[in-house]
């Protein structure tokens, strides 16, 4: 079971669609208590770090996939605002983020690109982690963003995007995964993406 | 790199796709949900979905049309059309949606925006525009004034300025709607498009007026857009012939305009 955590401002549903098609079982989740059976969980995000952050910590979110994700290590995937917050701090109205992973957010820089990035961007693989394994030379996905990723740590960096700057399109260690597109609305290669999310297993490290 | 969009845009009148020419005279094009599978199976790269009567009718958005349509493609989707609250937004994201298109209610309501963009980001506000050539004058320097109410209600707003504004009040993209070009396929109304391409930061769709492939690859490299509403070219009863996405991206790219590649069916 995968619980798609559904919080005011995220659009939770379109994620619900996607993984519907690919008849994977989900239920959107409101809170931690309605989480008993859920084996994976993805974060999706829109809107700002800030809101996203508030309506964690205000429903004990945080503290909640601390354990079953960071201890317990269940599989993991956030998608946009959603990757942004896994890392320790966002320049967006200056938030303290989950900090599971090194590294801080930025913004894009409207001196050199429209900003929103908005529209099909190209995404490299660029590490071996499993959850890029498969996806193909010159695979385009869909972005929105006015923020990106920088992790410390190169390694967490398995996609890479250009936009002005190169910036993590995917992260991913061990059982944390996270795309800052829209892998739900990004046609048949987003959707064998969530397909992957929600098949890999990985062995425990602890 | 980022590469430029083609948009299918849906002006739906009781759950069915139509055309018009000059925001007028409708003809019936085929059933939403089943033009917009079409239309994600061609490899399109976004949908909008317009309420057209939604506004003049005074009530709510078709909300089952638009969940019908969000429940088979997995590409971006705008709704528009008789969107008044922060409550209709969220109906309307819950049905399926990514971003919000405000037109008239935007020029009645200017807050609207703002509210919008604090709630859901600004990525999810785009403003449309419905534009139109006039005489410049010291209220209207840049030669095109803001219509309302499928083009039936002229504002005395300029529509650089207007852009501008919306821009200031939160949207994130903005879609300019030529009216002396729409369904007319003699090509976009380039200058306006530029200008407010150059005057504001955020993405600018062109809309109106496609016909051939030449004309989108003058709103890309001319008008400095960043996606192009391209509906009468794929599926306008009015044309001769329609062209196919993937007719339409190998013909972009060999005029060397980067676009998402046509996948090979799997």
């Amino acid at each position: 079971m995968i619980g798609v955590i559904n919080y005011r401002t995220g659009n939770s549903q379109s994620v619900v669609f996607a993984l519907n098609h690919l008849g994977l079982k989900n239920r959107l989740v409101a809170a931690p208590e309605e989480c008993e059976d859920v084996e994976r969980f993805i974060l999706p995000g829109v809107g700002s770090a800030g809101v996203t952050m508030a309506s964690l910590r205000e429903t004990g979110w945080d503290d909640y996939l601390a354990q079953r994700v960071l201890r317990e290590e269940s599989p993991f995937l956030g998608i946009c605002v959603g990757l942004q917050v896994l890392f320790d701090w966002s320049d967006e109205h200056e938030t303290p983020c989950l900090g599971w992973l090194p590294g801080r957010v930025r913004e894009l820089d409207r001196a050199h690109v429209r900003v929103p990035h908005m529209g099909w961007n190209l995404v490299e693989p660029v590490s071996d982690h499993p959850f890029v394994a498969e996806i193909t030379a010159g695979s385009h996905f869909y972005f929105v963003n006015s923020y990106y990723a920088v992790p410390e740590h190169s390694p967490d960096m398995a996609g890479a995007t250009e936009y002005g700057v190169r910036f993590a399109a995917i992260v991913a260690r061990g059982n944390i995964m996270a795309t800052q597109f829209h892998t739900e609305k990004s046609g048949p290669v987003g959707l064998a993406l969530l397909s992957r999310f929600a098949t890999l297993t990985f062995a425990r490290t602890t | 790199m980022l590469t430029s969009r083609l948009i299918a845009c849906f002006d739906v009148r009781d759950g069915r796709v139509t055309k018009a020419r000059r925001f007028q005279d409708n003809i019936d094009v085929g059933g939403a949900a089943e033009v917009a599978v079409a239309m994600y199976a061609d490899q399109i790269d976004e949908i909008i979905f317009y309420d057209i009567t939604a506004s003049a009718q005074r009530r709510r958005i078709d909300l089952d049309a638009v969940s019908e349509v969000a429940h088979n493609v997995f590409v971006p989707l705008t709704v528009g059309g008789g969107i008044r609250s922060l409550d209709d937004m969220h109906a309307v994201l819950d049905a399926g949606a990514e971003k919000i298109s405000i037109d008239s209610m935007a020029v009645r309501n200017p807050p609207i925006i703002a509210e919008g963009s604090r709630e859901f980001g600004r990525q999810c506000m785009v403003l449309s525009m419905q534009v139109k050539r006039v005489e410049p004058s010291p209220a209207i320097p840049s030669g095109y004034e803001v219509a309302i109410d499928g083009a039936r209600v002229f504002t005395g707003l300029d529509a650089v300025e207007w852009a501008r504004r919306g821009q200031d009040l939160g949207a994130g993209e903005i879609c300019v709607n030529s009216i002396d070009q729409d369904g007319t396929h003699e090509g976009y109304d380039l200058p306006i498009t530029r200008a407010i391409a150059d005057a504001v930061s955020v993405p600018v769709i062109a809309s109106g007026g496609a016909g051939a492939v030449e004309h989108v690859v003058d709103a890309f490299r001319d008008a400095h857009a960043s996606a192009a509403i391209v509906s009468s070219m794929l599926y306008s009863p009015r044309l001769e012939r329609n062209v196919t996405v993937r007719e339409m991206k190998q013909r972009l790219a060999e005029h060397g305009i980067a676009v998402r590649p046509y996948l090979p069916q799997g």
